[in-house]
């Protein structure tokens, strides 16, 4: 073999070369088919979808957010199959209205409860966190009153998401006149005081639905609860339209739109694949936001006596309610309080790391 | 066979795309490109050269109908894709009636989808023409979902594969984000998109100028290698003349939205006409320093003047050092000067 007479250059001493002299040719060989396939590692192709998940999956806070959602949401679905009583009675012993229940501390029983415990045996499911001034059980309350809460948050974050998503991009991507009516129509609605006009829709959107929802599966909502989302649906998507318009403004004038136009895309295609994903960070965190902050709204309502209807309660109905007796009774107050405090960071924390996740620019 | 060969495959003519602007209550038009007409054949590559600011990309958009044309007629492989409808005689002088209004004849103004398939754009900067939330795979495979080029998920990976290996990506890109690239990278990938639908025409707009000089040298020679391959003629806008030189056939100069010169390229380099050409070429750097002492440059006076308030006449005339009456008067049109070199000046 002329490779193994070859004399190679001396090493120098101070060179980091690799001393060729003590290898010849049977030290290299040729790699086989296989081992070059090897050399060409490709990962499986990842929509942006699945690639946004995989880092949420390492945020611990994001992750420790979604926890302790799914957990609240689990509590609320389950928790009324097994407590046995109920949100808007008065506890009953034994068929008869239990009078001394009223006012009891947590994981208390009344003195009835008591006596029929002692003569039958038998052991009543606890009152957890006690029971409330009309001896209603507090634990079941504060259930339901999530339920609605966390329902109006999230109804109500979806439509002021799907109409200010859909105005706000058409607006901002057709500009010119569409855009310049569009947004004096935004401006309006904007310049109206939210609170009066709020309290204007829900009485008389209460006296108009009030006799059309007899009878139907919305009658179990009540009249105040459909007009609370009439109301979102109606004044909250203008934030979330200008926040979009903004946005679409400054993307659809970038160099990829105008390839996009280039290759023959279509207006909705641009705007799905290559506008509405480059906004999303936006999209996100505005709509996380609009849960707690319709959460407040609700509450607020309820306060006013426009919000839910007794017995039906909100976890901002039953913060108010607990007002009164705040200084003998402090747990009433401080469990939805905490409840309400515990949904709205975990929807903020959720919100920032889908941002972090989902925007592959802070990548 | 030879009638075909010597066809067109692009042809412009009259071309005017004029922007409004508002200055105070009314509107002015800035007229970013005036009155242009050119021809490129296939597998041709014609260079456009010109100062920032002269029009050079409005021209590169409009041919592609990115933006609507004001006036003149587009016509890519026998097809009219756009036509005003303004009338010239054989002399090139716009038909008017009595009134002095053109005689429109018949408007076209094609739906381009079609067309999308056999012209194509490679943008200037790499880093904002790839969308930031695609990884390569959809950017290449766009323009195949938009046509529908691909029959099956594999086939179409597939051709996304061979796009990459024909521009120098690895198939292990295939599903990173663009950012994750060098510019030299981007611009392969921008270059990949434009060719997914095999076109017979790329306008590359400043597709080299972005990038540093030794990966410049890589992409242009890819662009050379491309057209040998695939066949396709390039429209290369440019500043830096050397480059043009080396890649382009035949090479135009502008100047203020206006074609000043059109010719060979090697004719250009070596019997440049126009003065405008010959101040630019002056402007070349030379790499030797003997030969660079010796030569003089032209350096030309004054400042480009606003195309919202262009001079009367040749738009050149205000740094021009042969100005005469005549260039204040009237725009000189481009002239046939022999050996397909043609000038826009009164005085040469």
């Amino acid at each position: 073999m002329s490779n193994e007479n070859l004399e190679l250059k001396k090493r120098q001493i101070l060179s980091s070369q690799v001393d060729l002299s003590k290898f010849n040719s049977k030290n290299f060989e040729k790699a086989t088919d296989e081992e070059k396939a090897q050399q060409e590692v490709m990962g499986e192709s990842t929509t942006f979808f699945k690639d946004g998940m995989r880092r949420l999956k390492k945020n611990p806070l994001a992750m420790g957010s979604i926890v302790v959602l799914a957990l609240i949401i689990a509590i609320i679905i389950i928790a009324p199959i097994f407590v046995p009583y109920s949100y808007s009675d008065m506890i009953t012993v034994n068929g008869v209205r239990d009078k001394s229940a009223s006012n009891l501390g947590m994981f208390e029983y009344s003195n009835a409860e008591m006596k029929y415990m002692e003569s039958t045996g038998e052991s009543l499911f606890p009152h957890i966190f006690g029971t409330d001034s009309l001896g209603r059980d507090y634990f079941i309350r504060v259930i339901y009153g999530t339920r609605v809460s966390l329902s109006v948050g999230i109804v109500a974050a979806i439509m002021v998401l799907i109409i200010g998503l859909i105005y706000g991009s058409v607006s901002g991507y057709f500009g010119g006149k569409v855009d310049m009516i569009m947004m004096r129509i935004v401006d309006i609605i904007y310049s109206l005081p939210d609170m009066l006009i709020i309290i204007l829709l829900s009485v008389v959107l209460k006296e108009v639905l009030a006799s059309k929802i007899k009878g139907t599966a919305l009658a179990a909502l009540g009249p105040n609860m459909i007009s609370m989302f009439f109301v979102f649906g109606l004044l909250y998507w203008v934030t979330m339209a200008r926040l979009i318009r903004g946005q679409i403004l400054t993307i659809k004038n970038s160099e990829y739109v105008l390839a996009a136009r280039c290759i023959g895309t279509k207006d909705g295609r641009i705007l799905r694949r290559h506008i509405l994903p480059n906004c999303l960070s936006v999209i996100i965190i505005t709509t996380a936001l609009q849960v707690p902050s319709a959460i407040f709204t609700e509450s607020y309502l309820s306060f006013l006596g426009l919000g839910v209807s007794a017995p039906l309660t909100s976890l901002g109905s039953l913060a108010n309610d607990a007002r009164g007796a705040m200084q003998s009774y402090p747990s009433r107050l401080v469990i939805p309080a905490v409840i309400i405090c515990l949904i709205v960071l975990a929807l903020n924390l959720l919100g920032d790391g889908l941002r972090d996740a989902f925007d592959s620019k802070l990548n | 066979m030879s009638e075909k060969e010597t066809k067109n495959l692009l042809e412009v003519s009259h071309l005017k795309q004029y922007f409004p602007v508002s200055q105070g209550l009314h509107k002015v038009p800035l007229k970013a490109v005036d009155d242009i007409s050119f021809a490129i054949r296939p597998g041709e590559t014609l260079g456009l050269v010109g100062e920032s600011g002269c029009g050079k990309t409005t021209v590169g958009r409009t041919l592609l109908r990115l933006y609507e044309p004001t006036a003149g007629k587009i016509t890519f492989d026998g097809e009219v894709l756009f036509d005003s409808g303004e009338q010239y005689d054989e002399n090139d002088k716009l038909i008017v009636d009595a009134t002095g209004r053109p005689i429109y004849g018949k408007k076209v103004n094609k739906d381009m989808l079609p067309y999308r398939k056999e012209m194509q754009m490679v943008f200037q900067d790499p880093y904002s023409s790839l969308n930031p939330r695609m990884t390569v795979e959809d950017i290449i495979g766009e323009p195949l979902d938009v046509h529908k080029l691909y029959s099956s998920k594999a086939e179409r990976r597939d051709k996304i594969l061979s796009l990459m290996e024909l521009v120098g990506l690895n198939a292990e890109h295939a599903m990173r984000y663009a950012h994750e690239f060098s510019g030299g990278q981007r611009q392969r990938i921008g270059i990949a998109r434009a060719l997914a639908v095999d076109p017979k025409f790329i306008v590359c707009d400043e597709a080299v100028s972005a990038l540093d000089v030794s990966i410049q040298a890589q992409v242009v020679n890819m662009f050379e290698e491309l057209q040998e391959k695939l066949g396709v003629a390039y429209l290369f806008i440019a500043h830096d003349l050397l480059v043009v030189h080396h890649i382009s056939d035949r090479i135009a100069v502008m100047y203020l939205g206006r074609m000043m010169e059109i010719a060979d390229a090697d004719e250009l380099n070596n019997n440049p006409m126009h003065p405008y050409t010959l101040s630019l070429l002056s402007a070349v750097p030379i790499p030797d320093p003997e030969t660079a002492r010796k030569s003089s440059r032209i350096v030309l006076e004054g400042d480009v003047p606003s195309p919202l308030h262009m001079p009367s006449g040749c738009p050149f005339r205000t740094r021009c050092k042969y100005a005469t009456e005549q260039c204040a008067m009237e725009m000189p049109q481009l002239k046939d000067r022999g050996n397909g070199h043609f000038v826009a000046c009164h005085n040469k």
